[in-house]
């Protein structure tokens, strides 16, 4: 290490109040490398970044020191991509580049200017669109590289990014890895904040591990192992992560539990058949893009069907709306909790309570505020949501606090099946080993579970079987035979379509 | 942030604290406005000038409570001004009918509900934009109540129903006792029902509503319904107040007093945020600057110009002091 970091951190403490969220932090990132930051939500990874970028400012006593300036000096060359994306969709990819720096005279932009500076960047990222593109049309991955870009206008050295795969396809993060190459062999550092333990291998060329605050270690790429880093995050090790207590009846000879028919809708989703049995778990793996999300939906009612039937112990149900789904015992979480999920400004009571309020009321419809209260601290006990009281907005809980509560939700109406749409995306490890218990714990008390995950080691370590999708079908289902082990090979080869399409892929699914 | 996490006991302490600060709200504006016009005109605190600021400020108290409603779900109503109008019409008209001319009051309620069905069917089924389908009926509506009275004033100086205009009970104006009515129904609704935790989800994310079972269309049915009938009430209440009804000049613009009083109550212009309570002072602190300027002697034109501004002052404070509140 003779080379002398681009940024150097030291001893950085930061309290909001009474809270302390840093305490005694400190980083240091040489020029080129990627170094990766993990810990779990509210470990203080953003706090840390949010000192760095200047949205706060650290308590005396800690220094920032970038290429051997001070923080305020070297402003320009730091430049922070966030997980939600800041670009103006109704403006082009040029325009928003150079956003809030507009290169013009007198106040009257200079349109070739801008093209001109612009595309040179585009072309050293090697993106395929171009310059005038506008940003509304191009896909989340294209949006990304479109943030990047713009960080490359002022000459930014560092680069932090914060789970920046966390929406993109595998096309798309394979796009991503190459460009954050590209950036490496430039001489530019990369501060990469990820959840997934995949692309920390794949990419990290150090890796730092936040703790409660407190800066817990730093590995080299020859030390990371999964087991060092989860100890390293929760403090405890990895044993019993995935969790699969339960025991999946090997006998599938009996009425399903729940059973797809030639669900349809014209459009993603292409005849998938298929079938639930009490007590188990049922992974369904897929790219993105591949229609898991809309067959979800589509057995929840949530958007119309072109074709194709729900039964459940045998007979068949009406879906057509969520309500009707939720009444005949089957429930679905969504993917994207707070858009689709949550009510943010509402108390958790509220937000576990308003799928059963009207079950629990009494009389002229009025509520029945006992059973509510009680639910929810059953619901904040049962599921270890951390939050000072029940009435407090769900807005200001972690995400995997967020995703607790609306788990919680779906319980309560006390589902036969539970439909759970990427169940620990944005969740920190620890969370994910709880619902992952979760998960397990409803299988053991007979109850279905759809498990549908981008994650190949989540899936295998929960799911009994998993069905795979590709481009709207069901492609096949692995193991092909009962009692098989579940093979992370096999459920890529046929997401991808590596393998002929298997003869049995309907009747494998449905058998 | 999970900072919080760490010392639950302070959280929950703020927690507290910005509970009380959001149901607290505009009140200390109210008061202040209160001790202004009394230190300036000497005559604001006196039990006759305070029953007069309570009628008039009742109308807009029922017409915005309806409008808390229909904003909480992230909409608005811009017809309940004609449809007061209307409902006030047909009060008067019916009341004319020797024999049954109480049945005034609940044919305007009736006429109301209508008006408000009506919008909330093309809002819910139809999916059309509320700002464009009340700003239809605002234009709609008024016509029919000119049509009614063949455009010109229905008078009857024998209402059988003036004492709800007029009258009061224990020195109290039965104006201001319907008003007091209108908005305990309201809260009991909106804080004490399902329905009423139906209308803060809608508001709060309309889809995630539809995907929890919630029936979102039925909750914009009755929210608009509700807006509906609590402007035909008001329609009454004017007649009676009046002995006479103008389906040209009744209830011009009141609907933008209705939605100004919810707005400075500190309900969410997108939804989800707000109470009933904070309603009632964001209409009584209209009512009592329109008051207290004409017994501090402020012109007619200097009123509108001072209202409009304090309108604005208000609902900047009310955020700076949020925003102070969340850090």
């Amino acid at each position: 290490m003779s080379q002398s970091p681009i940024l150097e951190m030291r001893n950085i403490s930061k309290t909001f109040g009474a809270v302390r969220a840093l305490k005694d932090v400190s980083l240091s990132v040489l020029p080129g490398e990627l170094h990766a930051l993990m810990g779990e939500n509210g470990a203080g990874k953003s706090t840390l970044m949010k000192i760095l970028s200047g949205a706060y400012t650290a308590d005396p006593g800690g220094t920032v020191i970038i290429e051997g300036h001070s923080r305020t000096e070297a402003a320009g060359s730091v430049a922070v991509i966030y997980q939600e994306l800041s670009l103006a969709p109704n403006l082009t990819v040029a325009e928003n580049m150079f956003l809030g720096r507009e290169i013009a005279n007198r106040g009257i932009l200079n349109r070739s200017a801008t093209l001109e500076r612009a595309q040179p960047i585009l072309d050293r990222l090697g993106v395929h669109f171009d310059a005038r593109s506008k940003v509304g049309d191009l896909s989340l991955g294209e949006r990304q590289m479109v943030e990047i870009a713009r960080a490359l206008t002022t000459d930014a050295r560092l680069i932090v990014m914060d789970e920046p795969t966390t929406s993109l396809s595998a096309r798309e993060t394979e796009r991503l890895f190459e460009v954050i190459a590209r950036l490496k062999s430039h001489g530019i550092a990369i501060i990469y904040i990820s959840h997934r333990m995949e692309e920390v291998y794949a990419l990290a060329d150090r890796c730092s591990v936040l703790r409660d605050g407190v800066y817990i270690g730093t590995l080299d790429r020859s030390e990371l192992s999964a087991q060092k880093l989860v100890s390293m995050m929760v403090g405890r090790d990895l044993d019993s992560f995935y969790k699969k207590g339960h025991i999946a009846s090997p006998d599938h000879t009996g009425t399903p539990l729940l059973s797809v028919r030639d669900m349809s809708d014209g459009g993603l989703v292409k005849g998938c058949s298929f079938d639930l049995y009490r007590g188990e778990v049922l992974g369904i793996a897929g790219l993105v893009g591949s229609g898991r999300t809309e067959l979800a939906r589509l057995i929840y009612g949530a958007d119309p069907r072109t074709s194709g039937t729900v039964a459940i112990d045998g007979r068949d149900i009406d879906t057509s709306s969520p309500r009707a789904a939720l009444d005949a015992g089957v429930a679905y979480l969504t993917e994207d909790r707070k858009k689709l999920g949550l009510f943010l400004d509402m108390s958790i009571s509220d937000n576990v309570n308003v799928g059963v309020i009207e079950r629990d009321a009494k009389s002229g419809g009025r509520l029945d505020f006992r059973a509510a209260a009680r639910r929810a601290n059953d619901a904040i006990k049962a599921l270890a949501v951390k939050a000072p009281t029940a009435r407090m907005p769900v807005g200001g809980l972690s995400g995997g606090n967020q995703q607790k509560v609306l788990i919680a939700r779906l319980l309560e109406t006390g589902p036969k099946v539970v439909i759970l749409d990427e169940p620990t995306r944005g969740v920190d490890v620890g969370a994910k080993s709880e619902i992952y218990k979760l998960i397990d714990g409803l299988a053991r008390k007979g109850v279905g579970v759809v498990m549908i995950s981008s994650e190949l080691a989540e899936i295998i370590g929960v799911a009994d079987r998993v069905l795979v999708m590709r481009e709207g079908h069901i492609a096949g289902q692995v193991p092909a035979q009962l009692g098989q082990a579940i093979s992370q090979e096999a459920i890529m080869e046929l997401s991808t379509g590596s393998v002929s399409e298997p003869a049995t892929a309907t009747e494998g699914a449905m058998q | 942030m999970t900072d919080t996490n760490s010392a639950p006991a302070s959280a929950a302490a703020k927690q507290r604290l910005r509970t009380m600060m959001s149901i607290v709200g505009m009140l200390p504006v109210l008061i202040l406005l209160a001790v202004v016009f009394e230190l300036m005109s000497g005559r604001f605190m006196s039990v006759n000038n305070i029953s007069n600021v309570m009628q008039q400020a009742s109308i807009n108290i029922v017409l915005a409570s309806g409008m808390t409603f229909v904003i909480l779900t992230g909409g608005i109503d811009l017809s309940v001004g004609s449809i007061l109008a209307t409902s006030a019409m047909v009060a008067v008209i019916v009341s004319l009918i020797p024999g049954i001319g109480w049945l005034g009051i609940p044919a305007a309620m009736g006429v109301g509900l209508a008006c408000g069905l009506a919008n909330g069917i093309l809002i819910s089924a139809l999916n059309l934009p509320p700002f464009i389908v009340t700003l239809g009926s605002l234009t709609a509506v008024r016509g029919i109540a000119r049509l009614l009275g063949n455009d010109t004033t229905v008078f009857n100086a024998d209402l059988p129903f003036d004492v709800i205009g007029n009258g009061s009970l224990f020195g109290i104006p039965w104006l201001a006792i319907i008003a007091v009515a209108v908005v305990l129904l309201s809260w009991f609704i909106l804080k004490r029902t399902v329905l009423g935790t139906w209308i803060y989800a809608t508001g709060g994310n309309a889809e995630a509503a539809r995907l929890t079972g919630i029936k979102v269309p039925l909750v914009l049915l009755f929210v608009y319904g509700v807006s509906g009938l609590f402007a035909g009430l008001g329609g009454a209440m004017a007649a009676a107040r009046l002995y006479a009804a103008n389906g040209l000049q009744l209830g011009q613009a009141y609907e933008l007093d209705a939605i100004a009083a919810v707005i400075l109550g500190g309900t969410s212009f997108v939804g989800g945020v707000g109470s009933i309570w904070g309603t009632l002072i964001g209409a009584l602190i209209i009512a009592v600057l329109s008051n207290g300027l004409i017994l501090i002697g402020v012109s007619d034109i200097w009123q509108y110009i001072v209202k409009g501004l304090v309108i604005i002052a208000a609902v900047a404070l009310d955020r700076y002091r949020q925003t102070g509140a969340r850090t």
